[in-house]
């Protein structure tokens, strides 16, 4: 079946076709902060856990044979879906964890032969940028803190795009780490640029990929990080399940994060030794049945085409744009042009303001609506001072969204403004 | 409609009209509170007059909030309903707020009920805020304040 995204696949998604709130049709413009995950997911994980669950890379059995196959075979579809090879996906908790396996493992390099020269200390540097999500930034200043290395950051200009000016790395800068596509203001960062300054003072990049990954077709080593993590339950797959994608000379030099069973290859009374790359990085028994509906994800995601993903998820994103911009009172936190090519320089995230109305309590009359968004600082709480507000509500689609979800979206944001008295009121 | 039960009108006239708002001076301790979840802000100041113990006096409590209409309210109800109160007062007042915003009418009764006639009239816009417990995210938005002046008299005390 050739599936076309929007409204044809709400078969796939059965909550979509649940009610909230007496009655209302759910509206999820919530995929930001986790995707709806389809019976073709549910499918592949109650198929792995009813024939073949087993814990992995132990036991002689046939199930645990199956298990470990099924496991890293995930493994391999996941790494194909970001253009990686097996070798170089691990997988994590979630792409915190993954963050933080980078922070950690960089922290202990000093003591870790072979990979000194990746050390930091007073006087090296870490630059982030201030859009980024609390996952990008709090590791990095714990790591300062750790190290006595000290933490930079790119700003933001007015219109929501990183000032580079802001900046200029040198040679003490270690590590820059930055997001892909910002979760508020869907900003999609110049990528190739801050790789190319990178390089020329020989720091590390890592990027957060979550708001990517799971909206565009992304080949991770061929944009030219070193690291880049992305999280499993917002395309369309299990919580529990994140994935660090790492250049393998790297996670070879890099020491452990997490140790016990699973990731040794010896261990005596006194001392271990480490499992090969990836198993290196993933202590104790994995979660297979999460990484076998991640797979799953990816299956799905690639047979609609992630091409085809981004096309429709920019066409809506045009119509929420368009449909604010007529709206008086509301003003978008974020490049809000229109055109083809502004469109093509952020994903389908949209945060907004309504005049005189606190970002909460428009959440709250659109949830009464049925229509649920993301209300708050999303985790971004520097960037939403920077921006000069306390809040922002927060549209965000996936493949099955559709234009009835964005009409209902921005009538609820008329019947906001009607219902607090501020139709066309300015702050 | 479910929204007017929980944005009733003496809500959103706390919110557009905050009582008592503003920071003075001469306080005894302040006190700042933030909402992790939605960055709701409030500061809080509070100075207490003599006496002893729950006896004293709320002599003032002036604040800066800054958030979702519930938080905003709420605190300015407390505020008006607790100045010139008794530290005793403001910590049998705190309860019966709580329970206001959080039983979601499963205790049987007004929370008012249990408190000294005077001061549950002193109380008389706090009801407003019942239909905060219908919506448990909210609750946090609705106790910012009230938080507040509870650790302002912890650390006064």
């Amino acid at each position: 079946m050739n599936r076309v995204p929007g409204p044809d696949l709400v078969d796939d998604f059965p909550v979509l076709a649940r009610t909230v709130r007496d009655g209302k049709r759910l509206v999820y413009l919530d995929s930001g902060a986790t995707s709806q995950r389809p019976l073709q997911v549910l499918d592949a994980e109650r198929r792995f856990v009813t024939t073949s669950n087993a814990a992995v890379h132990r036991g002689a059995h046939q199930l645990a044979e199956e298990a470990t196959e099924a496991y890293e075979g995930a493994r391999a579809t996941i790494a194909a879906f970001v253009g990686a090879r097996p070798d170089e996906v691990v997988l994590t908790k979630n792409a915190t964890e993954g963050i933080n396996l980078i922070a950690y493992s960089l922290g202990n390099a000093a003591t870790t032969p072979g990979a000194e020269h990746l050390a930091l200390g007073p006087g090296d540097e870490v630059v982030v940028t201030e859009m980024e999500h609390h996952a990008n930034l709090v590791p990095w200043q714990e790591l300062c803190r750790r190290t006595g290395a000290t933490l930079r950051w790119y700003g933001v200009t007015d219109d929501g795009r990183l000032d580079l000016d802001s900046v200029e790395l040198s040679e003490r800068t270690k590590v820059l780490a930055f997001v892909h596509t910002s979760n508020v203001l869907g900003t999609i960062n110049p990528v190739t640029e801050l790789v190319a300054r990178a390089r020329a003072v020989g720091a590390l990049v890592v990027l957060d990929a979550c708001q990517s990954v799971p909206h565009l077709p992304v080949d991770l080593p061929a944009l030219g990080a070193d690291v880049a993590v992305f999280s499993g339950h917002k395309m369309l797959g299990p919580t529990g399940i994140g994935v660090l994608w790492a250049r393998s000379e790297l996670l070879e030099q890099l020491p452990p994060f997490l140790t016990g069973g699973s990731m040794i290859a010896t261990v005596t009374m006194e001392a271990s030794t480490w499992a090969p790359v990836p198993q290196k990085f993933e202590a104790g028994v994995p979660m297979v049945s999460q990484a076998v509906g991640l797979a799953a994800a990816c299956d799905y995601l690639t047979e609609i085409g992630m091409d085809v993903v981004a096309a429709h998820e920019r066409a809506l994103t045009r119509r929420i744009l368009t449909g604010l911009a007529d709206l008086p009172g509301v003003r978008v936190v974020g490049p809000n042009g229109t055109t083809t090519p502004a469109l093509a320089e952020r994903g389908g995230t949209v945060a907004f303001v309504v005049d005189g109305v606190h970002a909460h309590d428009v959440g709250q009359v659109l949830d009464d609506e049925g229509i649920a968004v993301r209300v708050g600082h999303h985790c971004a709480w520097p960037l939403h001072r920077r921006m000069g507000v306390q809040a922002t509500v927060r549209a965000s689609t996936h493949v099955y969204s559709t234009e009835a979800d964005v009409d209902a979206l921005l009538q609820a944001v008329r019947t906001t403004q009607r219902f607090f008295g501020v139709v066309g009121v300015s702050a | 409609m479910d929204l007017q039960e929980l944005y009733r009108e003496t809500i959103l006239e706390h919110s557009r009209r905050p009582r008592l708002a503003g920071l003075r001076e001469p306080f005894d301790t302040e006190v700042r509170r933030v909402n992790p979840v939605c960055g709701d802000e409030v500061t809080l100041r509070l100075r207490l007059g003599g006496g002893s113990g729950g006896d004293r006096p709320l002599a003032d409590v002036s604040y800066d909030a800054v958030g979702c209409s519930i938080s905003e309210a709420s605190t300015s109800v407390m505020v008006e309903a607790l100045t010139g109160r008794s530290a005793a007062d403001a910590a049998l007042a705190y309860r019966a707020f709580h329970d206001i915003v959080t039983t979601r009418g499963t205790t049987s009764g007004d929370p008012l009920d249990h408190l000294p006639a005077d001061l549950a009239e002193a109380l008389g816009d706090a009801p407003a805020f019942a239909g905060v417990a219908r919506y448990p995210a909210r609750t946090p938005c609705a106790m910012l304040g009230w938080a507040a002046l509870r650790q302002a008299l912890v650390e006064t005390g």
